[in-house]
């Protein structure tokens, strides 16, 4: 069982929480320019590291409101917790930000290439 | 131990089966004599073929490569013992009352082959056909269930729909009673469906395979897969590295981490499944019961313990450990339906990390890396098809071709939208 810092209402037992899997996938922006290979991996690829591992939690049943996580998937221990929308600040969590296969991918990039056309 | 013999095992023409004969001859020499069931060789530097994982399916699939291939070149390596991982986890449930044409045919292929298991790998594998009965608790899921068991049955599998008075014949200790939170609206039974010993799967397996050459290669570690453009050349491992022109991952739970190895990704979730058990009691329930609704199953080893098991953890980790809240709800539920539940103390608790696929439905399956293979995303639900899924995934090993079982599963379904969506008849939440 999890204990999870709430960043609006402190330490809560991980029932209180919805899970939301991996952290920051961004939408691919143009997604009829992706191949039905690259829109896949965006839809159904993993990372599912073991070791540090950026994931998103939801409040469900306290504030509702929905933040980011940095946990060890080996040992459940939870690194750190950040809000919606920024990156880590742990060691750790920018690590397994970093590294993370996905900065590399078709519908990553894709999804960077329509934001800068804005 | 006695004799010189003890412990080598005879091989080719010489290897000693089990029977009443040995079991008497064996009885006279305080059973000190019986030889051991499988080798523990030194790896060779070269195999044809090497299955990474020696749990059962691994085990099935080395055994399936040699006594139908006629590879038996091969290596199960393993990182600790085998039957250690998930084989020795799961709650040992067998049954192929699945909705879809193609989980029908890999479920029942695998039925089919449990039920000449024990006469085919002559090790008693303790497969006991007390049928599998799933209930449900509302008018839909009873309705669903109709269907269910329709599309069963055109599969040619047995199955049907049960009343909640049949139930309570069937079942004395369920609560039938109309006033429960989540009253028995009537179910549905495969009476083919049971139990087997599950360490008994892996043994059977590693004495046969062993038997025919296949060298199983325990508390080794793969920390590395060797490729050169494009193709598999062989494994790095902690006893150091070990070459093949085709490897076959089956690794369960850690099926992601061994394809980081190879640079891929795979459409898994990794996350824990828990069950317990009850302290020993008198025989009190013959079949197995299942309940999507509530979300507990249960079935009485033969021991006396009432085998309980619960849903998956909401989030990834691979702890080996569940949360609580996910016990708590399944015994909640068990203490509903089978009110003794509530004076039994509850012996132990366990989880394993499960592969989970988006559409609850594994993968057996080529890779983009030629000569690699992989068979995984079993979910909640591998133990049931161990014969079949080594069968199948032995076959597309040695003609790297999958068969008309296992094509539904490769992993182009995720690309091409052709997913196989059993999550009703999964049994536990995904």
């Amino acid at each position: 069982m999890l204990l999870i810092t709430c960043p609006w209402c402190g330490p809560r037992d991980d029932n209180e929480f919805h899970y939301g899997g991996e952290a920051h996938i961004a939408r691919p922006l143009k997604a009829s320019e992706l191949s039905d290979a690259e829109w896949a991996e965006y839809l159904f690829l993993k990372q599912n590291a073991k070791g540090p591992f950026t994931e998103r939690w939801s409040h469900s049943a306290g504030c509702r409101r929905w933040f980011n996580v940095v946990r060890n998937t080996a040992t459940d221990e939870i690194i750190e917790v950040y809000p919606m929308g920024e990156l880590p600040k742990s060691a750790e969590g920018i690590k397994a930000y970093e590294t993370n296969w996905r900065r590399e991918s078709a519908a990553q990039k894709n999804a960077k290439a329509g934001a800068s056309d804005k | 131990m006695k004799g010189s013999a003890s412990g080598m095992r005879a091989l080719k023409g010489g290897s000693s089966r089990y029977s009443i004969f040995a079991l008497a001859r064996n009885a006279l020499s305080y059973h000190e004599n019986w030889q051991k069931a499988w080798r523990s060789p030194e790896p060779k530097p070269e195999y044809d073929v090497i299955i990474v994982g020696g749990g059962g399916h691994g085990l099935a699939t080395a055994y399936y490569l040699a006594s139908v291939h006629g590879i038996r070149n091969v290596a199960v390596i393993e990182k600790g013992w085998i039957g250690g991982g998930n084989t020795g986890r799961n709650t040992t449930i067998i049954r192929s009352n699945y909705l879809w044409d193609e989980s029908a045919g890999i479920y029942e292929h695998a039925l089919k082959l449990w039920e000449g298991l024990s006469q085919e790998l002559n090790f008693n594998v303790m497969f006991s056909q007390r049928g599998v009965l799933t209930l449900a608790h509302s008018e839909h899921e009873l309705k669903e269930m109709r269907r269910r068991v329709e599309a069963i049955r055109l599969n040619g599998i047995d199955s049907e729909v049960m009343t909640p008075g049949q139930i309570k014949k069937l079942v004395p200790i369920i609560d039938t009673s109309p006033t429960i939170r989540y009253p028995v609206m009537g179910g549905f039974i495969q009476k083919r469906g049971g139990t087997a010993r599950h360490d008994a799967v892996a043994w059977g397996y590693a004495r046969a395979a062993d038997d025919l050459g296949v060298d199983i290669i325990q508390n080794c570690e793969v920390t590395g897969i060797l490729r050169e453009g494009g193709k598999v050349t062989g494994i790095e491992t902690s006893r150091g590295t070990i070459r093949a022109k085709k490897v076959g991952c089956v690794t369960a739970g850690h099926s992601g981490v061994v394809a980081e190895m190879a640079g891929l990704h795979l459409p898994i979730d990794s996350r824990p499944l828990q069950a317990l058990v009850s302290e020993p009691i008198k025989p009190c329930v013959d079949t197995v019961i299942m309940s999507n609704a509530v979300h507990m199953y249960i079935s009485q080893s033969d021991k006396g313990e009432l085998v309980m098991g619960a849903g998956v953890d909401s989030y990834n980790s691979y702890s080996q450990r569940g949360s609580l809240p996910t016990v708590e709800g399944l015994l909640a539920a068990a203490v509903e339906l089978y009110p003794i539940v509530s004076r039994l103390r509850v012996l132990r608790t366990w989880g394993g990390i499960v592969d989970t696929c988006p559409d609850a439905s594994p993968i057996i399956s080529k890779t983009p890396v030629e000569g690699l293979y992989f068979n995984c995303g079993w979910g909640t639900g591998g133990f049931k098809a161990t014969p079949g899924s080594g069968h199948v995934f032995a076959e597309l090993i040695a003609k790297d071709e999958p068969n008309r079982i296992s094509a539904p599963f490769s992993l182009n379904r995720f690309e091409t939208g052709y997913l196989i969506d059993e999550h009703g008849a999964a049994g536990v939440a995904h």
